[in-house]
This record gives structure tokens, C-alpha cells and sequence, in this order.
């Protein structure tokens, strides 16, 4: 095979707000797909019964998975709104330079939001992630 | 540029029809997952708690169950396409790339799988 150019090359394009809210929405689906696995664990361990889900319960708890959860909210946040962009995008809408920057800071601004509101609804006095 | 006639260089390379399969499959899962991911989010932040016997009680709801499989039966056939294509960009050498793809795809269907059964098992299984 010839070497021919690759695409999408990242290295080379210049950071601009298409290419960020692009990127942003595949790693966020990347971790919702790690996340996928946290969540067939979770349902698996809860089959096996009391004592397995309480174990599973307690690995689940560590610190470390706080960052995971944190990063899940905003990951579901950003590729749920973005991902309504794309599918307005398939109609043919939005698609020229000045509509497309607008709805780009519309992704963040209301991602930015619904992650908030969600971090507050399982944060909130007696919600059960206290 | 070459003297071959378009027909000769597009015989043998298969039917264009199911060029656009990924693509469509993508956006139908897409639509689906936003009522379904949604409303596991929305049901999962009203349980008063995450203890056993809430989640059993809550599996054992029929609607509960049924969304669950949905949204885990979906979510995993949106992410098994994404992930595909995250693979096919930035994971080069044949090798390599064959054997990440092969892994994604087991994986996904094991997950599956295995999220399902659970599912069913705790729904139609017995009261605590």
C-alpha cells in the first residue's frame, strides 16, 4: 500500500471550535462506553445477590471512581446536546459557518448546564450520593 | 489516469447499496438513545437509595426492566459502532487495528449480553 495522508490527522489542523466540539463529543462517547461497562458490572453484581452487590457496592465507592461518575455526568451531558446538533445537522440545517458557531456555544453553554443541574440532583441534601 | 472503464473497475467490488448501513444505524440508535438514556438518568436520580433491596424492587417494575434492556440493548449497538470508528482513525498497523476491533465488537455483545440477563434474571425472579 503507498502512505498516503491520514484523516483525521490531528496534529495538523489548526484548534479551532469545530474541531474541539467535534473531538470532545468522540471522547465523550468514549467514556460513556467505559461507562457501559461500569454499568454491566453494576447489573451483573446485582444479580449474583446481597452479598455480591454489597462487595461490588463498596469497590464502587473508592475514591477514584468519584473522577469516573464526575466524568460520566459530563460526558452524558455533552454527547446527548452535541449529538442533537448532529441530528439536526442530517436534515441539512445549521450547516453554514454562522449558524454552526452558534450552536457550538450553545453545546456548551447548555452542556455545562445540565451537567451542573445533574451534579446538583445527586449532590442535593439527602440524595442518596451524599 | 486510467484507460479501464468505470464498470470493469466497480465489478466484483460488491453491491453500493449497503454503503450508508453504518452511518443510518448510527442515527437510529442516536434517536432512540435520547428518550432511553434520558429516562435511565431521570429513573435513576428518583431512587431514594442505591441498597439491594431498593434495586431489586425497582428491576421488579415491568417498566423498569423493559427500558433497562432497551436502553442497555441500544447503547450498546451505539457504542459498538462509535467505538469502531474511533479504532478505524487512529489505530493504524493491521494487525493491531484487526485485533482492537475484533476485541470492541466481543466485547460489546459479551457486555450485552451479560447486562440483559441480569436484567431479566432480578425482573423475573422472586420477591425479597
Amino acid at each position: 500500500m503507498p502512505e498516503r495522508p491520514l484523516s483525521p490527522y490531528l496534529s495538523v489542523y489548526k484548534f479551532k471550535y469545530t474541531l474541539v466540539t467535534s473531538i470532545l463529543n468522540r471522547l465523550a462517547g468514549l467514556v460513556l462506553s467505559l461507562g457501559f461497562v461500569l454499568l454491566a458490572y453494576w447489573l451483573v453484581a446485582l444479580a449474583g445477590g446481597a452479598r455480591t452487590y454489597a462487595q461490588a457496592r463498596a469497590l464502587l465507592a473508592l475514591g477514584i471512581f468519584k473522577i469516573v461518575y464526575a466524568l460520566m455526568l459530563a460526558a452524558f451531558a455533552y454527547h446527548l446536546i452535541a449529538g442533537l446538533r448532529h441530528l439536526i445537522w442530517d436534515t441539512g440545517r445549521g450547516l453554514d459557518r454562522r449558524s454552526s458557531r452558534r450552536s457550538a456555544w450553545w453545546v456548551a453553554a447548555l452542556s455545562i448546564i445540565a451537567t451542573l443541574a445533574l451534579a446538583y440532583l445527586l449532590l442535593r441534601p439527602g440524595a442518596y450520593a451524599q | 489516469m486510467s484507460l479501464r472503464a468505470p464498470l470493469g473497475r466497480v465489478l466484483g467490488h460488491g453491491s453500493a447499496k449497503e454503503g450508508v448501513q453504518h452511518w443510518w444505524l448510527q442515527r437510529l440508535t442516536s434517536i432512540a438513545l435520547v428518550p432511553l438514556g434520558i429516562g435511565f438518568v431521570a429513573s435513576l436520580l428518583t431512587l431514594p437509595a442505591l441498597d439491594y433491596a431498593t434495586l431489586v424492587a425497582w428491576l421488579h417494575q415491568g417498566s423498569t426492566a423493559l427500558g433497562l434492556v432497551l436502553f442497555v440493548l441500544v447503547a450498546a449497538r451505539h457504542s459498538q459502532l462509535g467505538v469502531r470508528v474511533v479504532i478505524e482513525d487512529y489505530v493504524h498497523g493491521g494487525g493491531l487495528k484487526a485485533l482492537s476491533l475484533v476485541i470492541v465488537e466481543f466485547a460489546h455483545v459479551l457486555l450485552a449480553a451479560a447486562a440483559i440477563f441480569a436484567i431479566l434474571k432480578i425482573a423475573l425472579g422472586g420477591r425479597l
